[in-house]
Parts: structure tokens; C-alpha cells; sequence
């Protein structure tokens, strides 16, 4: 499989960025994870998760620490498992108690970024993880992409079947129950996405910034739509576009990845935001 | 006034006999320590429009809330059919007191009735056929013009006729408003009551409505219900209005108020 993607963009796309291999895995794992990105990211964006996602970033790195500390099992296994044992738990919590939702992520976040440092801290072995701080898009092996290709094809199938209900519950909870929608139900599978797409492309994006990931290109299509399906296309694209753009910039200006990806999408936020007052009356 | 025909039922257990009506037997809710009512006992009519009435804090948004089953509560919820046949829980429409959505959300009139109408992605696609329906809808509430207009660039008024048309898909038994205390003006709040008289005369369902303004609610209610911790007064508005305790608790406005409904209403009440 990847070896006609190796073909295909040799004959299509013959620039000096793409003579390697890493690069080609790389731009394929881009197209793949930041249409997800910009995916999710609409609804991180409307109904206020954005410190919620964040949080997410926190558990990952939590899961990673746990998942070096028990062995035996990969430490992406443990990663994604801590990320929505942690998305599951905040929201259930959320929704059980009266307790501001800041406060409770404000909480969880800051329990499982302290656990996540004493363990990765003890015995003075904190250097090996400083890797999951920024990320490393280029070290994306093919079994990798080959997951990625099926979590991309999970999050869109999920997406065309509880986004409507999300639309409804972040519209008002209340009318969405008299719906006879089960909010917390949706909710849970709506923060386990999440917490998926988070945990499995934290050690690429890097925890710092993989939040931005999720707020950057959905927050600069709000500024430039005013439908829900104008709004999804010019996210995704966004989010493409600065994948793609991050990731030729970092080749030639010799960045990290990640961050290069991230600096480009602020700049469509800032150039959209003074554009706002054309598009939208 | 037709609409006092409409209730020819007595107060006594087995008043369901000739249309469907919706008993609330013993609603209790509390918060942690907090009690915020005790012991509501209301049977809501069809074809009667009941407005819930009492000083903020009298627990009238949490009623309407633990009748939708949100908030935990002890008693029951009866729904009669017009045979008088216990027929389960009934069909419910709420329209929200306020939605605690992002004003700058990019989502229009359109795609707020394909996500609660249909399951069809409304990030994907939009079709022809949805676009009609809900055009449709929104004639109903005088609305068809503002079927792409973003949410956050309705005023309240066109909000709460678009929450309105929502909750009326499909008709429910019982339809519960929950009236915004503020950010509407006038002339939205008289359309909407307009339409709401409409929907009681043309279709076979009960309404709940809290409403703060007293003015309306002498006009337009076939029953005023005084919620305060409990139900303290019960009533036609006249009733309601002229009793002691309703202007205990609202001073001496509402005995102008009730002086604009002249047409005295031949049902009991309790106050």
C-alpha cells in the first residue's frame, strides 16, 4: 500500500521536501490526522471544551508515564486506554455533579500532569520522555500510518452518526433530552474521540501544543462562516492547509514540525479574525 | 371567549373522562439540602393553556424541568388520553427559557431543525426535500425568512419562535414554555402569545407556560397556577389575581391586571 503512495508522489508531487521517505509517511500521516483535527474540532470550539481537550493533552502524557511504568504492554496501548479512562471519568463527573466544569478539569488535569511527572521523574529519567513534550511527526512509522488510516475512517463514521446530536445538546441540553436524546451517552462518545485522536498523535504533535491542534483551525473558521456545513469544510481545510504548509516550512526552515503546523494555523485565525466583518452580516 | 367551554371537567379524581389530560401527583425536588418545592399537585387540561406564575426563585423552571424527567424528583407523571386510558408518558415539546449556546456559533436556522428533525449529517449534506420541511415548519411561527440566519443573529423574540416551531415537531400532548425573563420586546412577546393562543385552538394539547408578564397571562391564560414552594393558589386568573396571597406575593399590581380579563370563568379553583 504505501509503496504506490511512495510511487504516486514521486510521479505527482516531484519537490525536493518530498525525496524521502519520512517526508512521504509524514504528509500522508498529515492529511490523515488533520482533517480530524479540524473535524472534531468544530464542536471542541462551540461548545466550550476547549480546556477540556486541553486536559486531554495532560491524561495522554499521564498514560504514557503509567504505561513505561507497568511494561509489558506498548505504551500506546496504555496511553489511549489512561486518555479515555480520563475523558470518561471527567465527563461523567461533569455531568453527575454541580461543581463548575472548569474546576473539575482545572482538577483532573492537574492530578494526572503531577502523577505523569513523578513517574517519568523518579529515578532522574525525565530526559527520555521530553520527546512526548514537542513531538516528532517525522519519526511516523508505516504500521503507525497504517492505524491512523483506521482511526480516521472511525472518527468520520462516528462523526456522521452523533454529530447531529451533539448539535442539539450543545444547542441546549434540556431540549435535547426532550428529544429523548441520551445526553451523557453522547457525550462520552464524543470526549472518547477525542481523547482518541489526542492520545494517538500526542507523540507526533508533542502535548504542548496538540490542543492548538484542535482550536487553531476550527476558531479560524468561525470567523468566515455561518453554517454548519460552511463551518466543517473550511475547518478541515484550514487544518489541512497548515498541516501541509507546517509541515514543507519546518523541512526548509529546519523547525519542529508540530510547531510549524501550529504557527501557520494562528495566522489563518489572525488573518480570518480581521477579515470577519466580510463574511458574516 | 370559546377557549372556557373547553374545560367542562370537575376537579375530582376521575376528570379525564372526556378530553386527554396530564396529572403531576406529588412532585417533590430537592437540591442536597435545598428544598425547592414540595408537593405539587396540578391536572393540566387539553386545550387549556395553565401559565405558572411566582417570584423568581419559586422553582417554576425547575417544575418544567422535572415534568421533562432532567431533575431528579419523587411523584408521578399521568397522561390520560381523550378515552380516559391510562396511555403512559406523554409526548412532551419544552422551549428553553434561554439556550447557553456561543453567540458567534456558525450554525443557522436550517441546520438547528435538520440535527433535531432527522439524522441526516448536517455537516455533509443538505437536501432539498429538508429544506422545504422546515420552511414549512417555520411558516407556522411566522418565521420563513429567517431559515438561514445564524442563530446568534436572531433577536429574542424570532429565538423563541424558532425554539416554539421546534418543540411543535412533531405536536406534542404537552407543550411546557418557559418564558425568558428578559431581552424581548413587546411586540415579539404579543406575536408569540398570538401564536401559541392559535396552537391551543387548533390542536389537542396542553400547555404549561411560566410568564412574568402579567398583563398576557390575565389575557391569554385559561388557568394560573401560584407556585411558590408549592402551589398557593390555583385558579382562573381572575381567581388567582384577585387572592390575598397572589397579591402578598406580587404587591398590588396584579388586582389592575386581573380587572382586564371582565369574563369570570365558571370552573373552581382552590384559592
Amino acid at each position: 500500500m504505501l509503496d504506490l503512495w511512495y510511487e504516486l508522489t514521486t510521479i505527482l508531487l516531484p519537490f525536493q521536501w518530498l525525496d524521502h521517505n519520512f517526508m512521504k509517511n509524514a504528509l500522508l500521516a498529515v492529511l490523515l490526522v488533520t482533517p480530524l483535527f479540524g473535524l472534531l474540532g468544530t464542536m471542541v470550539v462551540s461548545n466550550r471544551m476547549v480546556f477540556f481537550s486541553d486536559s486531554l493533552g495532560h491524561g495522554a502524557f499521564t498514560g504514557i508515564a503509567i504505561g513505561v511504568l507497568i511494561g509489558g504492554i506498548k505504551p500506546l496501548t496504555a496511553l489511549v486506554l489512561f486518555s479515555l479512562f480520563f475523558s470518561i471519568v471527567i465527563t461523567v463527573i461533569k455531568n453527575k455533579s454541580s461543581v463548575s466544569t472548569d474546576t473539575i478539569i482545572g482538577v483532573f488535569s492537574s492530578t494526572a500532569i503531577a502523577l505523569g511527572l513523578m513517574i517519568m521523574s523518579h529515578g532522574g529519567s525525565f530526559a527520555k520522555f521530553s520527546s512526548y513534550l514537542i513531538g516528532d511527526l517525522l519519526s511516523i512509522t508505516p504500521v503507525e500510518i497504517g492505524m491512523l488510516f483506521g482511526v480516521f475512517i472511525g472518527i468520520v463514521l462516528l462523526w456522521l452518526v452523533i454529530f447531529n446530536k451533539i448539535l442539539v445538546i450543545s444547542i441546549n441540553p434540556s431540549l435535547a433530552a426532550s428529544r429523548g436524546i441520551n445526553t451523557l451517552l453522547i457525550e462520552i462518545l464524543f470526549s472518547s474521540a477525542l481523547a482518541i485522536v489526542v492520545a494517538i498523535s500526542i507523540q507526533w504533535v508533542g502535548l504542548l501544543i496538540i490542543n492548538s491542534m484542535l482550536v487553531l483551525p476550527a476558531a479560524a473558521a468561525r470567523n468566515v462562516t455561518s453554517n454548519v456545513r460552511q463551518y466543517h469544510l473550511v475547518s478541515v481545510l484550514f487544518a489541512i492547509f497548515a498541516g501541509v504548509a507546517g509541515l514543507i516550512l519546518s523541512y526548509y526552515w529546519n523547525t519542529a514540525t508540530g510547531a510549524t503546523i501550529i504557527l501557520v494555523a494562528a495566522m489563518l485565525f489572525f488573518t480570518t479574525f480581521l477579515l470577519r466583518n466580510r463574511f458574516i452580516e | 371567549m370559546i377557549e372556557n367551554n373547553w374545560h367542562p371537567c370537575s376537579h375530582s379524581e376521575n376528570d379525564c373522562s372526556r378530553l386527554c389530560c396530564t396529572k403531576i401527583e406529588n412532585f417533590n425536588v430537592t437540591f442536597g439540602n435545598t428544598q425547592i418545592f414540595h408537593d405539587v399537585n396540578l391536572h393540566i387540561h387539553c386545550g387549556e393553556l395553565t401559565a405558572l406564575i411566582g417570584p423568581n426563585g419559586a422553582g417554576k423552571s425547575t417544575l418544567l424541568k422535572a415534568i421533562l424527567g432532567e431533575v431528579k424528583h419523587t411523584g408521578v407523571l399521568k397522561y390520560f388520553d381523550a378515552k380516559g386510558v391510562h396511555s403512559g408518558h406523554p409526548l412532551i415539546g419544552y422551549v428553553p427559557q434561554y439556550l447557553n449556546f456561543d453567540l458567534s456559533t456558525p450554525t443557522s436556522v436550517l441546520d438547528l431543525f435538520t440535527a433535531y428533525l432527522t439524522n441526516i449529517p448536517c455537516w455533509l449534506t443538505s437536501s432539498k426535500r429538508i429544506r422545504d420541511r422546515v420552511s414549512q415548519i417555520l411558516v407556522k411561527v411566522k418565521a420563513e425568512h429567517l431559515i438561514d440566519r445564524r442563530l446568534g443573529a436572531l433577536s429574542g423574540g424570532e429565538l423563541q419562535r424558532i425554539l416554539l416551531a421546534l418543540s411543535l415537531e412533531p405536536i406534542p400532548d404537552l407543550l411546557l414554555l418557559d418564558e425568558p425573563v428578559s431581552g424581548i420586546d413587546q411586540n415579539g412577546l404579543e406575536l408569540f402569545y398570538d401564536i401559541v393562543s392559535d396552537l391551543r385552538a387548533n390542536h389537542d394539547l396542553s400547555i404549561i407556560l411560566i410568564s412574568h408578564d402579567l398583563n398576557l397571562v390575565a389575557k391569554h391564560a385559561d388557568r394560573v397556577v401560584l407556585l411558590n414552594g408549592t402551589v398557593i393558589c390555583n385558579g382562573t386568573p381572575e381567581e388567582v389575581f384577585n387572592d390575598a396571597r397572589t397579591r402578598n406575593v406580587f404587591g398590588m399590581l396584579v388586582q389592575h391586571n386581573a380587572q382586564a380579563k371582565v369574563q369570570p370563568d365558571k370552573e373552581g379553583s382552590s384559592c
